[in-house]
């Protein structure tokens, strides 16, 4: 009889970084089977080739430049193709989206060491990478299913011409936006199951949405110019970006008191983004920001050991 | 029923379910037993018998080395047939032990006198703690009468006895709390008088509702509280368990009297009924030998230096195809240990014989960590794990000491949650020796 003298505990969780991946994959169905629905057969394809690109990506730098012949897809290059997907228009091409994911997984996460040790969001390094290298498909939206030119409800808003949907219809998604951020509903959906699982807190989703709402909200009450505080939650990335991308546990702070700050820096540079930048939209560019400083918030906002004394010198 | 508790930890699957109704039998005597120098923590033993020597059951074989040490008894009446190194379960390395071989008629050498406990002085009962060689028999080891002795300056008002039993699968302190409850109290009581202490709570698990009652009854009128606590690992740790009680936080790098408590195993308080009221030194104790891997799960009284696969063999023996793995004590800290012919020591509350099936989560691929954060939630000290970690796997070991190193109590709470399989608590136990061995073993 052999023995297995392994070090304890002897016990261990049965969960894994895969089912970890798996859940989030899952959360995310119901906004993409939804994006194919209201933009038809082009989102299909969108969505195959960043999540195809983005497992085949991977597998090459994993085995080829980086020599682990024994590496198995791990569901992290899946979540991170089928997220830069649902942030893109549906008007782009599919060579365009291949460009993407390549630089998502290529650079922004395998640069850097790969999964665990990337500091900003590769999804959205990707998308930001297509929105510089091709400004018109990156920025021309379709209407819901008749996929005629539109213009974003964020757009209306900052150009101050136009007419403002529904919020009905930003709330189930029939809006134009990009393929997965236009249902508010089943973002949400997707989000409670990951909060249910115990995947995600709630900490950075309130928070950043907390704070545009809020901030939405006082520039309304001093200029009604500056947008219905309903269409800067549910007219444009917000959802999708508090709730699945600012949450990525990677690149975002461990502690709650570090989430909550993560967040709301997220809210801030956002809308100041949409009232005073270039764009309508500043969801992307505010979380990339906000990665670049989580080692510094993680730093800062360290928790005090149990017992910890306050040294007297 | 309100519960108290700590923040941090994590809950296995308690699996108490095996030996929880097993009523406690004693083990028949083993033919030849092998005590440990060290058996206690602390400074080995001073052995004062040689090879040849006729001893009896009780009878004091090796004295303390030093203030941090124990005396250790002879468990069974016999001949010293050898001292010689023996592979020491905890230690995980050969080390000195007297070997006895057992002569049919056993006789003991009591400790006089023997009396209730309220005819002993004060001190006179610390000192029958100590001549009875009790340590903390919940796994530490550590000498009793050494807790009960604070220095000047230091006072003591608040005793814990730990019914905890976070540990999953151990039921031994439930049986004991269950089957001997009123010699706990008895023991309970000893040390309030020894130590003069008013303020007593038995913190026990409210998984186990049956000894919270019967405990309940039989501390009517003693002026002993029993605090129901929520059922999470690592409840039953000192600090962790002084904080549920009390709310007091034992400061890094202090001991439980720093905030004038001390926390006693319900297993060294019956120790303690014994030595004082029986007169007999601690040379035998309870222990629960379970698992999926034996047949017939059981808790047993056996006597120290016993051979593991004797106790084994009680409990039915165990199912050769499927056990993966043999370890002293429970699942979330015991140790495996490498074969079956290991002598329990003082501190070994139980042996927990694990399957293949059992075990197969400790075989998950180990991932990189995507910084979920599951272990800066279990851990009960506060600590980063992932962090601590980082630092330890590139030795940059003063960075982890910083960081909280020692503050690590090694509940193996990050290693149990963590989802990439990481085996955090190994990094830091490894860590905290280098550490150590690099400062000399100087400072805590």
């Amino acid at each position: 009889m052999k023995l297995s003298v392994s070090s304890a505990p002897h016990l261990r969780t049965s969960d894994s970084v895969r089912k970890i991946m798996l859940d989030v994959i899952i959360a995310l169905l119901p906004a993409s089977v939804a994006s194919i629905f209201i933009f038809g057969l082009r989102a299909l394809v969108l969505i195959l080739v960043c999540v195809v690109g983005s497992v085949l990506t991977e597998l090459f730098v994993m085995k080829l430049l980086r020599g682990k012949k024994e590496f198995r897809p791990d569901g992290s290059a899946t979540v991170t193709g089928l997220l830069l997907a649902l942030n893109l228009p549906v008007a782009v091409s599919w060579w365009q989206a291949l460009i993407g994911v390549i630089v998502a997984i290529g650079i922004a996460k395998h640069v850097f060491g790969g999964l665990g040790r990337n500091f900003w969001n590769p999804a959205l390094i990707g998308r930001v990478f297509m929105l510089i290298s091709f400004p018109v498909a990156m920025t021309t939206w379709y209407s819901p299913f008749d996929l005629q030119t539109t213009a974003t409800p964020l757009a209306i808003i900052k150009e101050g011409s136009g007419t403002l949907p529904p919020v009905k219809d930003m709330f189930l998604g029939t809006i134009s936006g990009s393929l997965g951020e236009t249902s508010a509903l089943l973002l949400i959906l997707g989000f409670i199951y990951l909060v249910l699982r115990g995947r995600i807190k709630l900490t950075i989703p309130i928070t950043y949405i907390g704070t545009v709402a809020a901030m939405s909200g006082i520039f309304y009450l001093v200029d009604p110019a500056f947008g219905i505080p309903i269409y800067h939650i549910l007219g444009g990335g917000l959802m999708l970006g508090a709730l699945f991308m600012a949450t990525d546990m990677v690149t975002s702070p461990m502690t709650m008191k570090g989430q909550f700050i993560f967040g709301l820096g997220c809210g801030v540079i956002t809308m100041i983004i949409r009232y005073f930048g270039g764009y309508p939209e500043g969801v992307s560019y505010s979380i990339i920001i906000m990665n670049s400083f989580v080692p510094l918030i993680d730093m800062v906002t360290k928790p005090k050991v149990f017992g910890e004394v306050k040294s007297s010198a | 029923m309100k519960t108290l508790s700590f923040r941090g930890g994590v809950h296995p699957p308690d699996k108490k379910r095996f030996s929880e109704n097993a009523g406690i039998t004693v083990a028949p005597l083993p033919e030849k037993v092998y005590l440990f120098l060290d058996n206690h923590a602390g400074v080995t033993a001073k052995q004062l018998v040689k090879e040849g020597d006729k001893v009896k059951t009780g009878q004091k074989i090796a004295e303390a080395g030093g203030f941090i040490s124990a005396d250790l008894h002879s468990s069974i009446t016999g001949t010293v047939e050898a001292i010689e190194k023996h592979y020491h379960p905890t230690l995980q390395k050969p080390r000195d032990a007297i070997v006895i071989k057992r002569e049919p008629e056993e006789e003991w050498q009591y400790l006089e006198p023997a009396k209730s406990y309220e005819d002993f002085e004060k001190d006179q009962l610390v000192k029958r703690i100590k001549d009875a060689g009790i340590v903390g028999l919940g796994g530490a080891m550590f000498p009793t009468n050494v807790k009960l002795s604070p220095p000047d300056g230091k006072k003591i008002d608040l005793l814990i006895i730990n019914g905890a039993e976070c540990e999953p699968y151990l039921t031994i302190d439930y049986r004991m709390m269950l089957e001997f409850s009123e010699e706990i109290v008895k023991g309970t009581l000893a040390i309030k008088r020894a130590v003069d202490i008013e303020n007593i709570v038995i913190g026990i698990e409210n998984n186990k509702p049956e000894a919270i009652k019967k405990m309940k009854e039989v501390c009517k009128g003693t002026g002993i509280k029993i605090e129901a606590l929520k059922t999470k690992y690592p409840q039953g740790a000192e600090k962790q368990l002084i904080y549920a009680i009390s709310k007091r936080k034992v400061p890094s790098g202090g001991l439980p009297m720093d905030v004038g408590a001390v926390v006693q195993n319900v297993g060294t308080a019956y120790a303690i009924y014994e030595a004082v009221e029986k007169g007999k030194p601690l040379v035998e104790r309870g222990l629960t030998i379970t698992g999926e891997g034996v047949h017939k799960p059981v808790n047993v009284i056996a006597r120290i230096g016993t051979m593991a696969n004797q106790l084994i063999d009680i409990a039915g023996g165990l199912n050769e195809e499927q056990v993966d793995r043999v370890v002293f004590g429970g699942p979330m800290m015991g140790i495996a240990v490498p074969r079956t012919n290991i002598p329990i020591i003082k501190g070994t509350s139980g042996i927990t014989i694990m399957t293949k099936e059992a075990t197969r989560a400790t075989e998950r691929e180990t991932m990189t960590c995507i910084r979920c954060g599951k272990c800066i939630d279990a851990c009960p000290m506060f600590l980063l794990p992932f962090q601590l970690n980082l630092y330890c796997d590139n030795r940059l070991y003063d960075k982890a000491v910083e960081e909280g190193l020692l503050d690590c109590i090694e509940c193996g709470s990050c290693s149990y949650a963590c989802p990439a399989n990481i085996d955090l608590v190994k990094s830091f136990k490894l860590a905290k020796k280098v550490y150590k061995a690099m400062k000399g073993g100087a400072k805590r």
